[in-house]
């Protein structure tokens, strides 16, 4: 017996499954946003001279990077409002923990980004008389920007697919839509494989897309 | 002759590495106009005094004074100075270094006008003139758009010298500018230094280019294990070297064709 394929069922509601798309990539963005921001802070805090800021640092990113993201989903979204914490709802709640998420994850690609600056740089504009903060904004953060491109990039892609994991608290994102789908018309075979091309047309575009501003960007040395 | 007031003053300077003392006493005055070449050989701390000038190295003992101003350091306990007072100090000396060390995400016009507008607190329009009239007159009219991986190593080194004399700085430290370029870029770059020199730039060289220190300085210092060896016009140093050890040093570079 072989399967008989029907799509129709399934691409009368593309739609709501390009509106998951959407909201996935509008979730990955932001949380790169606010991760690339977390993360530059704890780049920078990890550099600091005070010693219990660097510890917690440190547990924080190890913390983060050792549990699963599934688990931090939950334990926010069901965890913090135990503790009364109650006004985020839950694309806020997601958004949250994938900032933290993100925010460890940058912060290791930021300090090796940091590390990895000649001091040749630095020097250069210590003799041309910039002040510290200057230095950084001017000289050492524009050129570990243009190095970590590529990590950016990779992370990106990263937090887009694990956006799917907001399925799991009912975030009306592609996979959480897909499973709706195919609760609805039982094209099993038909819903996910129309996620899963639009996941890999879309994360293959995004690749596609920031390789040509690496490039654009690349930082010769 | 009453002399004025030096434009940089050096007084007993001491500099360790951890144990090792790498400067052990430098006492030099250096007055407005001067070209003052040091040479010497390798680990004999010139290149550590040049970074003290301006503070890329600390030094441990003595002082350093330009224009009278004391350099980096509090009178008395040798206190280093707040970053704020130490930058702006150092924005009136200009270095060029021997890696070039241009800013790789800037083209060379941005490389020359970020420490006039953010420096000096320059007008962008009036930073990107000065900028260009500095590349025009290092010969890089045509270049000042490309980025230093686009340039040739001579012409990231004038980009370079463009940036730190751009800055009016009163004087300029030149740390072996050459020694990082292929041979047939280095009369490219010392054209420029001799240019400048001519113009009255007091300037501070660290070569290995014995013709071009013999051309271009009004005097030279030899540094041997983080002293002051032997000084004098140039023509004096290289044609009557008083020490042995000079006379070696200049000996193993007249063999060498430029």
């Amino acid at each position: 017996m072989t399967y008989q394929f029907n799509f129709d069922p399934v691409f009368r509601d593309f739609d709501k499954m390009l509106w998951g798309l959407g909201l996935g990539l509008y979730l990955a963005a932001i949380g790169l946003l606010i991760g690339c921001v977390i993360g530059l802070l704890v780049a920078y805090g990890r550099q600091s001279r005070i010693t219990p800021l660097r510890w917690a640092l440190w547990v924080y990113v190890e913390t983060i990077r050792n549990c699963p993201i599934l688990l931090l989903i939950f334990f926010v979204y069901f965890g913090l409002p135990e503790m009364g914490i109650y006004f985020l709802d839950k694309t806020e709640s997601f958004i949250l923990t994938l900032s933290i998420y993100a925010g460890a994850y940058l912060s290791e690609v930021f300090r090796s980004g940091l590390t990895s600056i000649p001091v040749r740089y630095v020097e250069a504009a210590k003799a041309i008389g910039l002040r510290p903060w200057q230095r950084q904004r001017y000289v050492v953060l524009p050129v570990m920007f243009r190095i970590t491109l590529p990590a950016l990039s990779n992370n990106l892609i990263s937090l887009f697919k694990d956006t799917s994991l907001a399925a799991a608290i009912a975030i009306p994102e592609l996979t959480f839509m897909t499973r709706q789908i195919n609760a609805n018309t039982f094209r099993v075979m038909e819903s996910w494989l129309t996620a899963s091309v639009l996941y890999l047309v879309t994360c293959y575009g995004i690749a596609w897309f920031l390789r040509r501003v690496e490039r654009r960007y690349a930082v010769i040395r | 002759m009453a002399q004025a007031e030096p434009l940089l003053r050096a007084i007993d300077v001491h500099k360790k590495f951890g144990d090792v003392e790498v400067l052990k006493g430098i006492d030099i005055d250096v007055h407005k106009g001067e070209v003052l070449a040091i040479i010497g050989s390798s680990g004999s701390g010139k290149t550590t005094f040049l970074r003290c000038i301006n503070l890329l190295e600390e030094f441990h003992q003595g002082e350093i004074q330009v224009d009278g101003e004391r350099i980096g350091y509090t009178a008395g306990t040798h206190k280093r100075l707040g970053e704020a007072a130490i930058a702006a100090q150092r924005a009136r000396i200009g270095m060029v270094f021997q890696s070039f060390n241009l800013f790789p995400h800037m083209t060379a016009e941005q490389n020359v006008t970020l420490g006039l507008v953010k420096v000096q607190g320059r007008k962008k329009e009036e930073a990107v003139e000065i900028a260009r009239r500095w590349l025009d007159r290092v010969g890089l009219t045509e270049r000042r758009d490309h980025y230093p991986y686009q340039l040739s190593g001579g012409q990231q080194q004038r980009v370079a010298i463009a940036r730190a004399v751009a800055m009016e700085p009163k004087l300029v430290l030149f740390d072996e500018v050459t020694s990082a370029l292929d041979p047939e870029l280095v009369a490219e770059v010392l054209a420029v230094v001799q240019d400048l020199a001519k113009s009255g730039m007091t300037m501070l060289i660290v070569s290995h280019e014995m013709s071009f220190v013999r051309a271009v300085s009004t005097r030279v210092v030899f540094m041997e294990q983080g002293r002051i060896a032997e000084q004098g016009p140039p023509e004096e140093l290289f044609t009557q070297p008083k020490s042995e050890r000079l006379a070696a040093f200049i000996g193993r570079f007249a063999g060498r064709a430029h």
